[in-house]
């Protein structure tokens, strides 16, 4: 159907098919299915991943994935009987919002990402061969994200925790500024492998920050931190951890664990949680 | 406490009254009246007094008068009391000063200079008491045409063609405003989400999320998404109504919000799913929105979410160039576009921020109306107006300006007790609405506090069914965006031409 606003074709919502336009584009075979996203909206994606989900499919595979954004995110059904887990495998190059406010399921992707990956996540897995664009993980208060390659700037911004819901994020190389500004909880690993022994070079890591706990492995100089986090000394705990989610992520990425934990680490937790408690006269 | 600063107040106690009662004492948060034993008297702190009058309604004597302190510098209209008194807080503590409720120095309100029109002789009046008068109101994105199929030669089979947006029907155009369970206490929080519910209109979750048990209310909820994400999971987007992406607020135009670790408790950080203690930060801006693009992405990652069955709202505070902004907001896709002006409360603000900063909500409304019409889109949202409304006339002019509905948030908490002591950031209230001390809190009953806003929104609805009645129209929207029944009365040319509206006589 054609929308248009004062004239102009809506960019989300011009020329988007009905469902049985396009129901050809996805070729469901038992519990799996595959969708040929070349040539198919953001929209029309979901709506087909969405009438995939309903039919009962366990598996979805997108081929020819361009630029369209917020796959996944539709995937969230109100009262459902059993907790759908959908395992989503896409090949190509995702849109902004990958996986945002993704309910549970798990995104594999085989190529770059762009900006918002797991923007607001609740719950589930993403996984990136490749790096990712600005905004990783923002707000996102569950499950875990792994990208193989760089991210950019302001990355897990505000992202949060809440009693057993701890979100985790590894990245395998390099951030750009404002890594880690306002986080409120959640873990997030920085590895650096790409750097070939070079410092990271992010400025005002951690700004803001007032809950979680930051893991950076590789150099960093403390005039690249904020004022509002430390270094603090790693203990068998956050061993424990390193050990469990860099050992998953080297074996998804086919990487030597023990080079990787062989690394120096550095434990950044916010100085306080309540940074602007005194900004106030009363 | 701050020394060598004048009392705001002062405690008037009858003594020949008084019978020692010491529910002055009991109901004051603020410490004010002590009891001394030894002497049998009652004494009071009068640098503590807000002025809420909490005890002076309480005192079943009728012993005390709670009053301005008469205690004055000298007069002098540049250097007002108020203003010494900041800055001498300032000097001590190096610090923001805070203040809670909405905007209080005597800038234009508009609503005052606007008078309506009434039937006379050439057409009829109507008679609200007898006569169907349609108050309904529908938000959301409007088609730009309606085609229409009929089946069939007689008119039983006709049915819209056209595919229609989301819309959420509102049985009055009137919408409590955001206001989150944090900065209200449950029972206040839990009230207005009853009474949205009972009369059939919205409550507004704010951003501090919605408790699980009062997610039976979701088909009366906006729920927001704010920069700080409070809350927000699929189910919670899922439960609602309408979703807000809360861009800004009349109050503190341009500055985030702060919810102070110390309220932050047990319940609190259940609902906004961050541990107990931490201070809420909302940053000032949504990190995912630095343009039209930006919001463009939220709505639809937002409708994506919710399977395209809501319509989205984008909350804004009234500053300049609202109009070019609302333009892009409704371009971006939002259904529902709200603006928040000048006057609109919070419940804690710094005051040069509350004080100084955004346009009063007339002049944005009329001005954000007319450039959605000359760019034709007026019908892609709904307008939703907030920040200032006393009564029901106030409404009436805003609907004729050309809002869809209106967001009532000062007058509901008023309609609970609420005596704008300005004291809400203290986390003291003494009615028990802006609170988490269970002590206080308990004062405010629920279910009680929920008749009381129904019987509001009643009260209101009849009053603009009589003004609706007397200019001889008989649904609100034919009011809405019609000016000829507004004129101006002491207004300059500039400002009726940006209200589009004629001087009175005219």
């Amino acid at each position: 159907m054609e929308y248009s606003i004062g004239g102009l074709r809506d960019m989300f919502l011009g020329n988007v098919r009905r469902l049985d336009e396009i129901i050809g584009y996805a070729k469901i075979s038992g519990d799996v299915a595959e969708i040929d996203a070349s040539g198919l909206v953001h929209k029309e994606i979901n709506d087909l991943m969405r009438h995939c989900a309903l039919q009962g499919v366990k598996k979805i595979v997108l081929r020819g994935v361009c630029g369209q954004r917020y796959i996944g995110t539709r995937l969230h059904f109100p009262n459902p009987g059993a907790k759908l887990k959908i395992e989503i495998e896409i090949y190509g190059y995702p849109g902004n919002d990958l996986g945002a406010f993704l309910d549970g399921h798990r995104i594999v992707v085989h190529g770059n990402a762009q900006d918002g990956v797991g923007n607001t996540m609740d719950s589930g897995e993403i996984i990136i061969h490749g790096r990712a664009g600005d905004v990783v993980a923002m707000s996102m208060r569950g499950g875990r994200i792994l990208i193989r390659d760089d991210v950019g700037y302001r990355t897990a911004i505000h992202m949060k925790e809440y009693k057993e819901k701890v979100p985790v994020l590894v990245v395998g190389g390099t951030a750009q500024d404002f890594f880690g500004e306002y986080m409120a909880g959640g873990r997030v690993v920085l590895l650096g492998l790409n750097l070939d022994d070079k410092p990271h070079r992010a400025r005002y890591i951690g700004t803001g920050m007032h809950g979680g706990i930051m893991y950076i492995r590789g150099r960093v100089e403390p005039w690249q931190l904020g004022k509002e986090v430390g270094i603090v000394d790693m203990e068998a705990e956050d061993w424990k951890f390193i050990e469990k989610h860099v050992g998953d992520f080297c074996e998804i990425f086919g990487i030597k664990k023990d080079e990787v934990l062989g690394g120096s680490f550095l434990k950044l937790k916010p100085v306080t949680k309540r940074p602007y408690g005194k900004v106030y006269a009363y | 406490m701050f020394s060598h600063l004048l009392p705001e107040f002062i405690v008037e106690r009858r003594d020949d009254r008084c019978i020692r009662c010491r529910v002055c004492e009991r109901q004051c948060s603020f410490e004010v009246h002590r009891y001394d034993e030894e002497l049998d008297r009652m004494f009071s702190d009068e640098k503590k007094c807000v002025g809420c009058q909490r005890c002076a309604v309480l005192c079943p004597t009728d012993a005390l008068i709670v009053r301005p302190h008469p205690g004055e510098y000298r007069r002098n209209a540049n250097w007002t009391g108020e203003r010494i008194q900041d800055l001498k807080k300032q000097a001590e503590t190096g610090g923001v000063v805070l203040t809670g409720s909405g905007n209080d120095k005597p800038y234009r309100i508009y609503w005052d200079h606007i008078v309506l029109n009434a039937s006379q002789v050439t057409n009829p009046s109507i008679d609200p008491l007898r006569e169907p008068m349609e108050l309904r109101t529908f938000l959301g994105r409007k088609p730009d045409a309606l085609e229409l199929r009929f089946n069939g030669g007689d008119y039983e089979g006709v049915e819209i063609a056209t595919e229609l947006h989301p819309n959420v029907m509102i049985e009055t155009p009137i919408v409590f405003s955001a206001m989150s369970y944090g900065a209200l206490s449950y029972q206040a929080f839990k009230a207005l989400a009853m009474a949205a519910s009972e009369y059939g209109t919205l409550f507004n979750t704010g951003e501090g999320g919605l408790p699980r048990e009062l997610r039976k209310y979701g088909k009366n909820a906006i729920v927001q998404c704010a920069s700080g994400r409070f809350g927000v999971d699929p189910e919670y987007l899922n439960c609602a109504a309408v979703i807000e992406i809360k861009i800004g607020q009349g109050a503190k135009p341009g500055i985030g919000g702060h919810l102070p670790g110390e309220k932050v408790t047990l319940p609190i950080s259940v609902t906004r799913m961050i541990p107990e203690g931490t201070d809420a930060l909302s940053p000032a801006p949504q990190h995912d929105i630095y343009s039209i693009e930006d919001l463009s992405m939220l709505i639809y990652a937002l409708k994506e979410a919710t399977n395209y069955e809501k319509p989205v709202s984008v909350k804004i505070a009234a500053v300049h160039n609202v109009a070019a902004i609302a333009s892009g907001m409704v371009r971006a896709g939002a259904d529902i576009i709200a603006i928040d002006g000048l006057r609109g409360g919070t419940g804690a603000a710094p005051k040069i921020i509350r004080d100084n900063v955004g346009i009063p909500i007339e002049l944005a409304l009329a001005a954000v109306d007319r450039r959605l019409r000359e760019e034709g889109i007026r019908n892609k949202c709904s307008i939703l107006v907030a920040g200032g409304f006393r009564c029901s006339a106030d409404i009436v002019k805003a609907i004729a300006l050309g809002a869809d509905a209106v967001y009532i948030g000062t007058p509901a908490l008023v309609a609970m007790g609420c005596t704008l002591c300005q004291k809400c950031y203290t986390g003291k209230c003494n009615w028990g609405i802006c609170t988490q001390d269970p002590y206080l809190s308990r004062r405010l009953n629920p279910e009680i506090g929920a008749k009381r806003l129904v019987n509001l929104l009643r009260a209101w609805s009849l009053e603009i069914k009589e003004m609706l009645g007397g200019m001889g129209i008989n649904a609100i929207e034919s009011l809405r965006g019609n000016r000829d029944h507004l004129r101006g009365v002491g207004l300059e040319d500039w400002e009726l031409e940006v209200l589009g509206i004629k001087g009175a006589g005219e």
